[in-house]
């Protein structure tokens, strides 16, 4: 089986800055990790290349930078990785930045699956995974916490719901992204790491991926950020309860009743 | 990119809902995109269009017009009992092709969240997750979208002013439930599923559902919910106790509760939690991290104790008793009793 696993760098949420003119994400100097989710895309792309033999490969658009997350996924044990990395990807939306990995895994070639994560902590959207499969045109399944048997032909996999869960089988090639009860991600080994260190991970530009330019970066994004801001505080005059614990329960108690609450 | 012009763009009119629908029945949250879809028709002075896409659902249509729907296009067939993404997102990229609706919102569910990112690269469209807040740009009539982002550290305000449809997916229990009007009808429309050259069809096995994962924080009036200040699990069984004399309240958590094990991700409320809209949300320990505050702060009445007055929480509460949750709690439970 040709795996193919789709992982992303975030910010770490906390010290996240916005270039004023662009709008977009400074990412430049900022502590970088890989997105939580994608890490049990690693792991149970691992699994099944161990059980069911092929390969691994682990893919990622960003910046140079971008390169310390694939390494990561190499000290795991992933086969190859390949970073998708150029000016011109700068600033794409779900849309442009789903089309150019659908581009990429069209180069891989022969994929039979792609795992990605339930979604990316930073954008937040959950939208390239699908995205992905959108440009592919392959099947998907969104939210899977479970594979449940694979064989030449189909996966069967558990999707998680709202209000429960569902299992259904699809035909290869196949998109899925997963989320946290699907394994438990191992931790890199000192031999996996120092191998890691050995392997090349070439940077493909668009012109490798045969992309049509006006449908990458932020021109070719449909969505533009126009304004950001800090969100707006609840407006509120806040009644502060103090003293002894029964003094406190009888005046809320008072508040609940005087508001029909109980 | 093809860049609409604004010739292009005048032939796209009414603002869409996407229903969502569960084994056969009508999920809340539709009704209560109905309500911001029918604001937002209203500015643009136009329809608001519900698609609905299931099994056996003749009979529930009535409901989409009383909560503002003008038109339901009806698309029913057994084959869409479960959810087959990829023969949905087929099925509304025909739609959209053939009516041109200018926005179409869904609920950002796990089934919403599957299907209309597919939706939106076929019909090379913007769109734009989890939005708290839609608006029509007065200038350009644009429909203009906000969301939290980075955790809710920030509110970006997106747009899609070169393409049409404009998408956004919008949380349960964001938006709120508009009052039905009883009398009110609308024409029904009635669509086939598009199956195209779908040759390999994802086939559903089985559908399960699980109330233990499906906690009813949504349906709760009230809601008692505990943080890292509960201590434990004990400290979780004082606040079930709390809830039942209170009655009809539901146990929430923050996540660190969760993560701590204490109680389940079914009661984690906040951004990767669920988002609650309940009367009255007492935080027990909770000390308001933007995480957290994002998924209650639009409760009625928010009710926080903590001993230490100068939490977020606290700051945002409209009632804040300070104190320790271990000598408050037994005690309001005490006094109700006595009642
Ligand atoms: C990407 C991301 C997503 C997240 N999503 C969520 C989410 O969905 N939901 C969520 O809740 N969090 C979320 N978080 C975590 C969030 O940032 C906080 O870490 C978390 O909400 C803190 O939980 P807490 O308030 O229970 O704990 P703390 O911050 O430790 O607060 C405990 C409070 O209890 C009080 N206390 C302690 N003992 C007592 C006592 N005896 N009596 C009274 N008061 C007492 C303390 O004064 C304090 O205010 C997320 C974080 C990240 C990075
Ligand atoms: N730039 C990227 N490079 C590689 N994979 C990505 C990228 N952006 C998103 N993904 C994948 O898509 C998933 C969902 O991301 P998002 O739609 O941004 O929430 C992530 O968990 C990754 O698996």
């Amino acid at each position: 089986m040709k795996i193919v696993i789709c992982l992303k760098q975030v910010p770490a949420t906390n010290d996240t800055k916005i270039d004023p003119e662009t709008k977009r994400i400074i990412r430049e100097g900022v502590k970088a990790i890989l997105n939580p989710f994608d890490t049990y895309a690693v792991e149970e792309a691992i699994q099944l290349r161990d059980k069911f033999g092929g390969e691994v490969i682990a893919l990622s658009m960003g910046p140079p930078k971008a390169e310390e997350i694939l390494k990561e996924a190499l000290a795991l044990g992933v086969d190859r990785a390949i970073l998708l990395s150029d000016r011109a990807f700068g600033g794409s939306d779900t849309w442009a930045t789903s089309y150019a990995l659908a581009k990429a895994i069209k180069k891989i070639s022969d994929v039979d699956l792609v795992i990605c994560g339930k979604q990316a902590i930073d954008g937040d959207t959950a939208q390239v995974g699908p995205g992905i499969a959108a440009h592919l045109g392959w099947s998907q399944a969104t939210y899977v916490m479970a594979i449940e048997e694979v064989s030449s032909f189909f996966i069967r996999v558990k999707r998680m719901h709202e209000d429960g869960y569902d299992i259904c089988e699809m035909p290869f090639p196949v998109v899925i992204t997963v989320v946290k009860d699907i394994n438990i991600p191992r931790v890199p080994t000192l031999k996996g790491r120092l191998a890691s260190l050995k392997k090349e991970i070439p940077i493909w530009k668009p012109k490798d991926i045969k992309v049509d330019k006006s449908k990458i970066g932020l021109d070719g994004s449909p969505t533009r950020v126009v304004k950001i801001e800090p969100p707006k505080p609840r407006h509120i005059n806040t009644k502060k309860i103090e003293g002894s614990a029964p003094e406190c329960a009888r005046s809320l108690l008072r508040e609940l009743r005087l508001r029909n609450i109980i | 990119m093809k860049a609409f012009t604004d010739l292009e763009k005048k032939e796209y009119h009414n603002i869409w809902v996407v229903a969502e629908v569960l084994s056969g029945e009508i999920q809340t949250v539709t009704y209560e995109l109905l309500g911001v879809a029918r604001t937002l028709a209203n500015l643009k002075k136009s329809e608001v269009w519900v698609v609905v896409m299931g099994y056996n659902l003749e009979e529930k249509l009535k409901s989409f017009f009383e909560y503002g729907a003008d038109v339901v296009i009806l698309v029913d067939n057994p084959v869409l009992f479960g959810f087959i993404d990829e023969l949905e997102a087929k099925t509304i990229k025909r739609l959209i092709t053939k009516y041109k609706p200018e926005v179409v919102i869904c609920g950002a569910t796990s089934r919403g969240r599957a299907l209309i990112p597919r939706v939106a690269v076929m019909t090379y469209s913007g769109l734009t997750a989890d939005c708290t807040g839609l608006s029509i740009d007065s200038e350009n009539g644009d429909l203009l979208q906000t969301r939290p982002a980075f955790g809710g550290n920030i509110m970006a305000t997106i747009r899609s002013s070169h393409h049409r449809p404009q998408m956004a997916t919008i949380r349960p229990r964001v938006m709120r439930l508009p009052s039905p009007d009883f009398g009110r009808t609308g024409r029904i429309v009635k669509e086939k599923v598009y199956f195209g050259d779908t040759k390999k069809i994802k086939r559903i096995i089985s559908i399960f559902h699980d109330t233990e994962t499906a906690v009813n924080l949504a349906d709760a009036q009230i809601i008692i919910s505990g943080g890292r200040g509960m201590k434990g699990p004990k400290g979780f069984n004082l606040l079930k106790k709390f809830a039942e004399k209170v009655g009809g309240a539901a146990v929430g958590a923050s996540r660190a509760a969760v993560d701590a094990g204490w109680i389940s991700y079914a009661h984690q409320i906040g951004q990767t939690g669920q988002t609650v809209q309940t009367k009255v949300y007492i935080a027990c320990g909770i000390s308001g991290q933007i995480q957290h505050l994002v998924g209650m702060q639009s409760c009625d009445l928010i009710i926080a104790i903590d001993q230490n007055p100068n939490t977020p929480m606290m700051q945002i509460a409209d009632i804040a008793v300070v104190g320790d949750v271990f000598e408050i709690i037994p005690e309001i439970i005490k006094e109700i009793t006595t009642l």
